[in-house]
């Protein structure tokens, strides 16, 4: 580094300016920078939920759009998601003192039957960004697994992934039993992985079919929000 | 040194360390082809006929046949699908499914030697596929990983590879029909799986001695500019190995990657199939050029 370099001291920024800083370093993926300002916000006397909306998911919020436009790319995000868990990992227990709820909760993993997992991690990663509290249960689970997740944690979301066209019928094997034991309202359904589309998602009995991760992040809250409004009208 | 043998009726490809390496073209695949996907389950193969030519001319050695489409029938359509394509070209077929009764499918209406796509280390899958490899005398892709899932250590998936040599062995498979895929993962989520891939394939060459394929395509996922990494990719694992690949030969940077290292391995004799394909066109299509073979001819 010459001396010329200009460094950007966070703490000597206003807060307003910090958390547009932040935002920059989440898109820039810089984890170290981002736990020092969830750091300094907390000390400013924010609440973590405030931290965690205005500074991180809404930084997270924009690297999804640029994900999704092809601007940014696969190793670029997970590197923001990598900082957001910096950030995340400071606030987590202060969020659980506070009782705040997460923007959802959601179970996932990968079918019965199907080893793949890269394309439901970048889910996974991409969900905790916008905010999201995950239980990944990994992969070649069965519905005995799923139910027995589904159960323990009390998801908002359940989400299942597919890489072959064998193993993703499975999908409504599990949907199926949801409805046979009168729990398949309890939850929204999302459907994921390369050989699917809208029609099989459909077609299984799913609340929506995600492309990528970046999409399934977008729907996510947007589905939530639907149910939340229909309880409450109802 | 090994050599896997696959045929049409009337064509042979050979695979193997001292052969040119061997393209097989990816595009007969429904998997994020909405519209391949559509006209497919409608019986329509316009499209199939259409990628199986234009494949071939791009210069695929053999083509890989794959009909996955959700809610499909999908044995019937891969059987449709590989007669389709033995009609139009001569090139051996690569038939690919997760579903054993559409291999079968294909298998049966299939003239030739093919290969099989694919078998894993999952014990139902090495009991219910094989036995079909057996039957058809027809080689087989070997997918690196079992019921524990792809292993990031390569030699984890080595085992699994050489658990698969041993089990075809027991259904009467020779070493030679096998063609182990080192499973190919994006390098943009996974920073060490071109290091991975490498070090693989050249166990596999070394100690097992077999031949080995991939989806090539793969590495790329997620990032800019794939077919430059998928050139690279391509261009490093044929020096450590690797003799055939399924990917897309209407790429021409793909093409140029596999001749150029074709070239350097010295598996392009007097660089003869590198001029052939790049030699200028200007000088090719001259009349000068033309006038002399004819005369040449006549004389």
């Amino acid at each position: 580094m010459t001396e010329e370099s200009e460094e950007i001291i966070l703490s000597e920024l206003s807060t307003e300016e910090l958390v547009e800083q932040m935002h920059d370093d989440l898109y820039d993926g810089l984890k170290e920078e981002i736990e020092e300002g969830t750091a300094i916000l907390l000390d400013r006397d924010w609440s973590a939920d405030r931290v965690l909306n205005e500074a991180l998911v809404k930084g997270m919020r924009i690297v999804g759009i640029d994900f999704r436009d092809g601007i940014l790319f696969v190793p670029e995000v997970l590197l923001s998601a990598n900082a957001m868990k910096g950030g995340m990992a400071i606030l987590k227990p202060l969020l659980a003192k506070s009782g705040v709820k997460p923007i959802g909760k959601m179970v996932i993993g990968t079918v019965k039957g199907d080893i793949h997992d890269i394309g439901k991690n970048l889910v996974v990663m991409m969900m905790e960004g916008a905010g999201f509290e995950v239980i990944d249960i990994g992969i070649n689970q069965s519905v005995e697994d799923f139910f027995a997740a589904l159960e323990q944690h009390r998801p908002d979301i359940l989400g299942m992934s597919a890489l072959l066209t064998t193993t993703m019928p499975y999908m409504k094997v599990v949907i199926d039993e949801m409805i046979a034991s009168g729990i398949r309202d309890d939850y929204i359904v999302l459907v994921g992985g390369a050989p699917l589309n809208e029609e099989f998602g459909v077609a299984v009995g799913a609340d929506a079919y995600c492309r990528d991760a970046a999409q399934t992040a977008e729907i996510a809250p947007q589905l939530i929000m639907e149910r939340r409004e229909a309880v409450a009208s109802a | 040194m090994t050599v896997t043998l696959v045929c049409s009726a009337s064509k042979e490809v050979r695979i193997g360390f001292d052969q040119p390496f061997v393209v097989i073209g990816e595009r007969i695949n429904p998997t994020g082809r909405k519209i391949l996907a559509e006209e497919m389950s409608n019986g329509d193969y316009s499209r199939v006929e259409a990628d199986a030519l234009a494949q071939v001319a791009a210069g695929a050695h053999m083509l890989d046949v794959n009909a996955g489409i959700p809610l499909a029938d999908e044995p019937a359509i891969l059987a449709e699908a590989v007669k389709l394509v033995q009609s139009v070209t001569d090139v051996p077929l690569s038939i690919d499914s997760s579903i054993v009764a559409a291999l079968e499918a294909g298998l049966a209406v299939y003239q030739g030697k093919a290969l099989v796509n694919s078998v894993t280390g999952e014990e139902d899958r090495l009991e219910s596929v094989l036995p079909l490899v057996a039957k058809y005398g027809a080689a087989v892709v070997a997918i690196s990983n079992d019921e524990t899932g792809i292993s990031e250590d390569p030699d984890v998936r080595f085992e699994v590879a050489k658990k698969i040599i041993e089990r075809a062995a027991d259904y009467g498979i020779p070493r030679e029909n096998i063609v182990v895929d080192p499973l190919v993962m994006p390098i943009g989520a996974i920073n060490s799986s071109g290091k991975q891939v490498m070090h693989f394939v050249r166990r596999l060459r070394d100690e097992l001695k077999v031949n080995t394929t991939c989806g090539a395509s793969n590495v790329s996922f997620g990032l800019p500019n794939r077919n430059g990494i998928n050139s690279a990719f391509l261009t490093m694992a044929i020096s450590a190995g690797l003799t055939s690949a399924i990917t897309n030969p209407l790429h021409a940077e793909v093409m140029q990657a596999v001749l150029g290292a074709d070239v350097m391995m010295g598996h392009d004799p007097h660089c003869a199939r590198w001029i052939q394909q790049y030699r200028e066109k200007s000088a090719s299509d001259a009349t000068r050029g033309r006038g002399r073979r004819k005369r040449r001819r006549s004389g």
